[in-house]
Parts: C-alpha cells; structure tokens; sequence
C-alpha cells in the first residue's frame, strides 16, 4: 500500500474529481511500529477532537491500548482521509504526566487526594456561597472538547439545579461569532451549508479561514476539486500568504481590523454590478433597503482607503462571487476574532442573501467553528445559550424548557453572563467560585498578566477539571483528573451538523474518571432535586443522558430524536435535524426558503450590530413578522488600537496545521510537538529588511501590555502585519523563563459587543531585534509560515511518520 | 421662527451627552465592554455636534464642533484602575448609566422638537439632519438601558 510523511504532506495524495461527482474514497491509516490492521483486537468508532471538521475514524485497539487509527471510507465528512492532528494526537492521551489522581492544595501547594476529599471540598464551598451570596456566586467555564452529553448535563446543573447566569464555555474564544452572525441573519444557530457543497461549487470564497491548517481534510476536498476537471475559483481574505491565498483566483490581504469596509464594497459592487436575485431577495428577506443604504458610500476606492488593499482586487473579489452561479462560502478567525467580528461574519450571510444562493448544492454559508465540539456547546446551552437553540428572551421557550426539567424555574431575568464579563465578576471579587473544565484560560484568554492575577486571588476557589496539569491547574485550589477522548462514550457533532459516536477504546488512567461521572457526581453530592423530590439532573450514564438530550432537543431546529449511539456507531456521521421525518439527516437547511426566525421560534431576537443592545421582542415582531432571514447592514467602526509611531506594526495571533489550542495535547504528541516545537514571530520580507532582521534572528515583539521574545519567520505575510502563534505557555518551557512566551500576553481586553469573542487580531506592537539566530525559527515550511529563505530545512516527520494511504479500499479488503 | 433656538437647545443636550460619554468610558475603564462602546458611541455625538454645527450657521449660531478635553480625565481613569479589585464601583456604574440613559433620552425628545420644527418650516436640510442623527441617539438609548440591565444583577446580589 502507498504511503506517505504525514507531516511532510499533510493533505496527501490527490484524488481528482469533477462538478457533481462523488469525492472518491482515500483511507488513512497510522500504526505503531510492528503493529499492522491485521494484529488489531478491535476497532472503536469515533471522529476528530483536534479541530472541527469531524473527521470519522476508528481507534485500532490492541492488548488494552490503543495501537492506531483509520479513517472511515463510509464517513460523510472525509472519505476515509485523515489529517497531521487526528494520525498523531492519539499519542498524547497516554502519555505519562497525565493526572492520575484528585488534587488539593494544601499549605499552598497542589497535593494528591482521595475523590471523597477533593469532592467534599467542592460541594462544601459551593454550599457555603449560594447560603451566602446565591447563585451569583457560582460560574463555570467549559469547554469546545467535551461531547454533548456532558455539555447537556452541565446546563441542567448550573442554570436548572443552581440558577447561575454564569456559564460559558472556551466557545466563546472561537466559535460564539459564528453563532451570532447565524442568529442575526436566520434568526437561529445553525449552518446552512454542508461540507458536500464542495462538490458542486464553482466558486469558494474563504473569508479568515485557513482551512488548509484548520479543516485540513476539508482542504483535502478542496485540492481534489482544483485537480480536477472544471475546478472552483476560489477568494481568498487574508493578510497571511496561506496555502488558501496561494490557490485563490483573488486574494485580498486587508488590514487587520477592516473587514466591514471590506464586506460593505464587495456588497456596494454586487449591488452595483445587479447581481442579485430579486425574487429571492422579496420572498425570503427583510432588510435589504437598509443594506443598500449602507453600502452605497463604500465605493471600492473608499474600502481600498481604509482596508490597504487596491481598488480593482476589490472588484475583481466582488467580481468573482457576484457572478458565481453556486457560490459555497466560509468564514473563521480572521473575522470571529477581529474587529466587529460579528457585523463582518453577518455581511458573508448578507451576501449569499441577496444573490440567493442559501441551501443548494454548492450554495452554502458556513461559519466555521474552531473547536471539534463547539456546536454541541451552543446546543445544548453550556455556553449560556438556552439548551436546545431556544429563546431567553422568550417565556414560552424557558416554560418549556422548565416543564421539560421539572423543576421550579430558570432564572431569566439578563441574559447569560459570557466569560470576559464573569472573569471581570471574579476580578471585582463577586464571583467567587469557578469552575473550569478542559480549557486553559491561562494561557488562551488575552491579556495573561491580568488573568493570572484574577485566577491565582485566594479569595477565588478556582476548580480544574482536566487530563494534564495545566498552567491554569498551576493555579486551582482543586484539581480534577478527568478521562480523555477515548476514554469515555459520548457523542459530538462537527461545523456542518454531523453527529458522530464516540465510543470507549480503553481506560482512563489512574483514578481519573469521565466528564459525565464527575458533573453526575457533584450533583448527587450537592442533593439537587427536582419538583416530585427525585434527584435531578435524573440521567445516571452517557447513553440515558443522550437521550434526555434527544428529548430536549425534539421540536426545536438542532432535533436529534431520530439518532441513537447504535446507529452512528454503525453508520458514522448523520448530520442533524436526524428525526422520524427525516431519518437520514438533513444535507442542507433552508433549502425551501423558509427559516427558524419566526418571533416565536426564533433562538435570538439579535442584537445592534455596533453597540450589541439585544433587540427587545416588540421591535424584532414589528421588523420580522413572518420570519424570514434577516438582511443587517453595518457601519464601519475602527479598531480600538491602531499601530501609530510607537507601536507601528499590526499585530494578529493565530494557529498552526500542527497544533491544537495550547498543546496540552499536541505539544505531547511527538511528530506534532517536533514539527513545531517553539514559538516564532512572522514577519514580512519586506519589513525584515526594513530593521535589519534575518531567518531565525531572535526579536522582541512588544505591545503596550507586555513583551514576548521568538525566533523570526520571514516570509510572505502582508507588510505592516506581525502574526504570532497562540499555542505556547508554560508548561514544557525551562522553567527559569520570564513570562515571555505566550502570544497572549500582548493581546487587548476587548470584545465584539455582539458575539462576546475577545479580538486576539486587534493590537499595535513594536518589533526589536535582540540577537541573531542560530539556524532558522522552527515555524513549519509546509504551511502559510513557508519561508522567504530556500535554504530552510522543509518540515517532515520522518521514520515513523509514515501514514497509509489506501485510494482503493474495495479492491484491498 | 424659533428653529434657531431649537438647534442651540440641542446642541447644548448633545454637548452634555458627549461629555457623559466620556466620563463614563473613563471613569470605568475596568469594565471594558462600557469603556470601549461608550468611546464608540462618542464618535456619533461628535459627529452630530459636527453637523449642528454647521446647521447653526444659517440661523446665525456659532456652535462648536467639538466638547473639548477635560482636565479630569487622567485623574478618572487612575481611580477606574485604582478600585480594579473592589465591587463597590458597581453602584456607581449603575448610577452613570442610569444618568446616560437619562441624558440619551433628553437628546431624542430635543431631535424629535427640530424634526417637527424643520418639517412645519419646510426646511428639507434640517429634517434630513434630524432624520439622519436621531436613530443614533436612540441606539446610544438603547445601549445604556441594555447595560443597566446586563450589569444590575450582579451588583445588586453581590
């Protein structure tokens, strides 16, 4: 069987196909040395958790351990294709310094304890304050990792059992834009589109996603595309060089903090130029006159002003997707975690609005989510949302909801508290006890200096619940050892609504214990109850918690009543609304025109796209009477730093293919870890030159809040833009260090008012150069940190890294 | 004709809601949310004081463009981070956003009297201005009052 570098050649081999065929199957597969798919006891299904796109897989199990993974050729989402993260993450889970045993700290220091211990101390200070204070006492912060049923339970527990506005989950860094631009325009969450659109697209436009190191099987779909006969043209927004912008027919390279300007000509052209579908436009929408309005004084030249980019790429993007006949579009960081995230993410839905092109094939909208299970966050409420896409604003939804849970009442008085607010909570001491769960706000909330002294406060009981000792398990009071993926049955759902069965391969380590048992277990502990005096929530295991899930979820627009774990485990992924009506899952939302805005069914009825007032139910009645998709215009605001004489580069943070948030796991897994194995700065060539700095040179990038030193990266990103790499902290860095390597030490306290997402994209820094390099930066080759300088090693993984590449898996078995 | 003293009367509410604007972003700079959409917000005050500005002209009124700096600024941000780890500035806050609201509303019922005057003196470029400015100051309304009601909970049960 062929075979491949799997960090070498991270989207593989092609497999061309044409406009409305089927993506042909390729199956990967990795295994330990000596190992073969012949020697393996079982194969356990499940599907990615180091990023979003829900690849389907299975776990290869061999004497109690995992040996390996397969990508599953039936699966709707990869067709058997495996990417860098999902072929060597696994590694990570057994790895030795995972958290075997409860902690607590004791004369200041974290010491191992028994669970009776460490739970009675929980319970005991969550007693104390709600006898205190109440409610407003408590917070939670989850996770984007977690499966559904876990997220499910925890909503029932802190808005059902305990009452607290306090929760949110690490969504809110990554995905929250994604949910507001869709509850803005259609009134509900959920993506339109489905990753199939692919197939029949003749144009793609990617709008702050770089999918090639986000999605990269999703890149993978896209690359077979442009091998093929009559290929997509594709738009690419960036003002990185990524492996997207080097395919793209257009790429625009704007200013970091300018993408309304941006979307408001393209959408001036689009109206300009009459591409527009009329019918589509009076039938199915409200707002478009607004939208005119708006956009009629953003002339190309006006945006090319503001957005530093020219004036004829502006036409040509809007060009490219105005005369589009299935136009299939994406959006992602660039956007979520940049200026007026959400009135720029809504301006993307605006333009598939008035060309009416929303749920056909190839004429789709995804917001892209980050996470691998974000979408469960939001649907089942653990990111404050109402469990299962309902109203807070809407009485008859919590009443149902309430009815549903049996129990007195919701409290719905404001709406949910998001995490930057609750971390403000805890900083002016009025929340006083957190809970955080598989997330590491430690090193992934901005401004790091501020963080930790809020989360190290004595007057904070701060609880982790996580599989490594994290920087911010540095910093709890408790620690909770929890089970990995893996390691625990559940099931999560992916950016284009595809649920996915994630069974048990083997067992957690230790003591450590799954999710669920552990929120089940603090519920019994603390005696919640419901209305007849049974104990609440009542679910007792992941499979009878998916089902209250289902019947949570039964009537509303995420319904999942049809599924069960039986069926994704044989079948793979389904994508949701899965019901009796529906049993195979539904390929696209929307496709009759009609949406979930109506004032009654409605999720959200939004909020003002600059200030982020919500709209109170009168006006959103009076404006959408009959529900239909919501056409939002948007002034442009600038950002709130700009670079000036002190500060005079614009400086963004983001991600690479080979690591996930901040390496807990990848930087633990070895071909990932070494791939990537220390932080760099991206600077362009021009602007290298500019201050005399090579490859590999070791500067200083400093923002009015903090420093952080790294090596250089010269290459092709825009000039006057410095990118820097989210995912290091503390954790494997020499211990004498400064507090100088996390990117988010210089990153702003600020948020979109809308969708509540910090804006890691909007900083002003100064760049120093310190000494010079010893060889180049360890920025990866292979992706848009390619290197100016030839003579730069390319990324590989070598022995071991080989990955099995099986392109006809029919005639092989 | 008493357009005139409609603009002046205007102008002067605007004036005092830019002003408010500013203390608060300053005064609560911890609460960032406050601090960054109150300055957003300003930039459509200064705009409108821009525009009656040189609405004023016709009438005879020398109004100016802009509200100025205050001397107390410096000293209003070093108090917001001072108490950075205290609670007890949340009834404070409650207590200035209350007082936007009410300055905000002032502003709209001054907006809605130049709009009725322009329209009874047949001045189209006067009712384009009312009617160009006026939906901001009800966002600007709007805002306060969601803010209050986002914020008060905490600070009352705390």
């Amino acid at each position: 069987m062929p075979s491949r570098d799997g960090i070498a050649e991270p989207w593989g081999t092609r497999a061309p196909y044409g406009p409305g065929e089927v993506w042909p199957v390729r199956v990967d597969s990795r295994f330990v040395d000596g190992v073969t798919a012949d020697d393996v006891d079982r194969w356990v299904p499940t599907a990615s958790v180091l990023h979003s796109n829900g690849d389907g897989m299975d776990l290869a199990v061999k004497d109690g351990r995992v040996v390996g993974v397969r990508g599953r050729a039936d699966d709707r989402v990869n067709h058997g294709r495996l990417d860098p993260k999902d072929l060597f993450g696994w590694d990570a889970t057994s790895s030795r310094d995972r958290l075997t045993t409860p902690l607590v700290r004791r004369d200041g220091e974290l010491a191992p304890a028994s669970w009776e211990e460490a739970m009675s101390l929980v319970v005991d200070r969550s007693k104390e304050l709600l006898d205190e204070q109440g409610p407003s006492a408590v917070g939670f912060y989850t996770s984007g990792q977690l499966f559904a049923e876990e997220y499910y339970t925890l909503a029932a527990i802190a808005h059902g059992a305990i009452g607290t506005s306090h929760l949110d989950g690490n969504t809110r860094l990554c995905t929250a834009t994604a949910a507001a631009a869709l509850k803005e325009s259609f009134g509900c969450d959920g993506q339109p589109g489905s990753y199939a659109d692919v197939d029949h697209a003749d144009v793609i436009a990617l709008f702050g996603h770089n999918a090639a190191e986000t999605q990269a099987v999703l890149w993978s779909r896209v690359l077979d595309r442009l091998a093929g006969p009559n290929p997509p043209r594709l738009l690419c927004v960036d003002p990185r060089n990524t492996p997207v912008a080097r395919a793209a027919t257009v790429h625009l390279a704007p200013l970091p903090g300018t993408n309304v300007a941006l979307m408001n000509a393209i959408l001036h052209e689009v109206i300009a130029n009459d591409h527009l579908d009329h019918d589509y436009i009076d039938r199915c929408t409200v707002g478009f006159d607004g939208l005119v309005e708006q956009v009629r004084q953003w002339t190309p030249e006006r945006a090319a002003q503001v957005c530093g980019v020219a004036a004829g790429d502006i036409r040509d993007a809007a060009a490219l997707v105005g005369r589009a006949r299935r136009l299939m579009s994406t959006v992602l960081q660039g956007f979520y975690q940049s200026n007026q995230a959400t009135a720029a993410a809504v301006q993307v839905n605006n333009l598939h609005l008035v060309r009416g092109m929303i749920g056909k094939p190839g004429a789709g909208v995804l917001q892209m989510n980050g996470q691998p299970t974000a979408q469960n966050t939001r649907e089942c409420g653990a990111d404050g949302d109402l469990t299962g896409f309902r109203n807070w604003a809407n009485d008859a939804h919590v009443t149902e909801l309430t009815r549903l849970w049996n129990i007195d009442g919701i409290p719905h008085f404001s709406p949910p508290t998001h995490l930057m607010q609750m971390l403000r909570y805890a900083e002016n001491g009025t929340m006083r006890m957190l809970w955080v769960s598989a997330t590491n706000p430690a090193v992934s909330l901005p401004e790091l200096r501020r963080v930790r002294s809020i989360l190290s406060q004595e007057r904070l009981f701060l609880v982790v619940q996580d599989i490594y000792r994290t920087e911010t398990a540095e910093l709890a009071d408790v620690v909770l050892p929890a089970a990995a993926w893996g390691e625990k049955t559940g099931t999560f759902t992916n950016t284009d609504r595809t649920v996915h069965y994630s069974g048990k391969a083997v067992d957690p380590p230790g003591q450590a214990r799954p999710d669920l048992d552990i929120l089940l277990d603090y519920a019994r502990r603390m005696d919640f109850r419901d209305r007849d005096g049974a104990p609440f929530p009542p679910w007792h295991d992941p499979e009878s918690a998916f089902q209250a899930w289902q019947r949570a979820s039964a009537g509303r627009p995420c319904d999942q009543t049809g599924l069960s774990y039986a069926l994704l485990a044989e079948r793979g992924g389904v994508q949701w609304p899965c019901t009796e009506a529906s049993p195979d899952g539904t390929e696209r939302l929307y496709a009759d025109g009609a949406f979930h805005a109506h004032p009654d069914d409605c999720e959200s009825y939004g909020r003002d796209l600059v200030t982020g007032a919500p709209v109170e139910p009168s006006a959103y009645r009076a404006m959408n009477p009959e529900g239909k998709a919501m056409i939002k215009a948007a002034e442009f605001v600038p950002p709130h730093e700009a670079p000036d004489e002190e500060f005079p580069f614009a400086l963004i943070t983001g991600r690479t293919l080979y690591h996930f948030h901040t390496r807990t796991k990848t930087g633990r897994s070895k071909h990932l870890r070494a791939a990537a194995r220390e932080v760099w700065l991206e600077v362009s060539t021009a602007d290298a030159e500019a201050n005399g700095i090579a490859e590999g040179d070791l500067v200083e990038v400093r923002t009015p809040r903090a420093a952080v030193r790294a090596h250089v990266r010269v290459c092709d990103i825009r000039p006057g833009v410095l990118f820097l790499p989210f995912h290091y902290g503390y954790w494997d860095a020499d211990p004498e260090r400064a507090r100088d390597r996390a990117a988010n030490e210089l990153t702003r306290t600020d948020w979109d008012p809308v969708s509540k997402q910090p804006l890691f994209k909007t900083a002003a820094a100064a760049l120093r150069r310190l000494e010079a390099g010893t060889g180049p930066s360890a920025a990866p080759t292979t992706t848009a940190s390619a290197p100016t300088d030839p003579n730069v090693p390319p990324t590989a993984g070598g022995p071991g890294a080989a990955v099995l590449e099986d392109l006809d898996p029919g005639a092989a078995r | 004709m008493k357009l005139g003293l409609a603009i002046r009367e205007l102008h002067r509410s605007e004036s005092a809601l830019a002003r408010d604007l500013v203390a608060v972003a300053d005064r609560h700079q911890v609460e960032h949310e406050v601090h960054h959409v109150a300055n957003d917000l300003l930039r459509w005050s200064h705009g409108h004081l821009h525009e009656l500005a040189a609405a004023g002209t016709s009438f005879g009124l020398r109004l100016r463009a802009d509200i100025g700096t205050s001397r107390l600024a410096p000293a209003r941000r070093s108090l917001s981070r001072l108490a950075v780890h205290r609670s007890t500035p949340g009834i404070l806050l409650l207590a200035d956003l209350r007082r936007l609201h009410r300055k905000a509303a002032g502003v709209s019922l001054d907006w809605e009297l130049l709009a009725q005057g322009a329209q009874v003196a047949g001045d189209g470029d006067l009712l384009a201005l009312a009617q160009r400015c006026h939906p901001q100051t009800l966002r600007q309304l709007t805002w306060a009052n969601s803010m209050l009601k986002v914020l008060s909970p905490q600070v009352l049960a705390s």
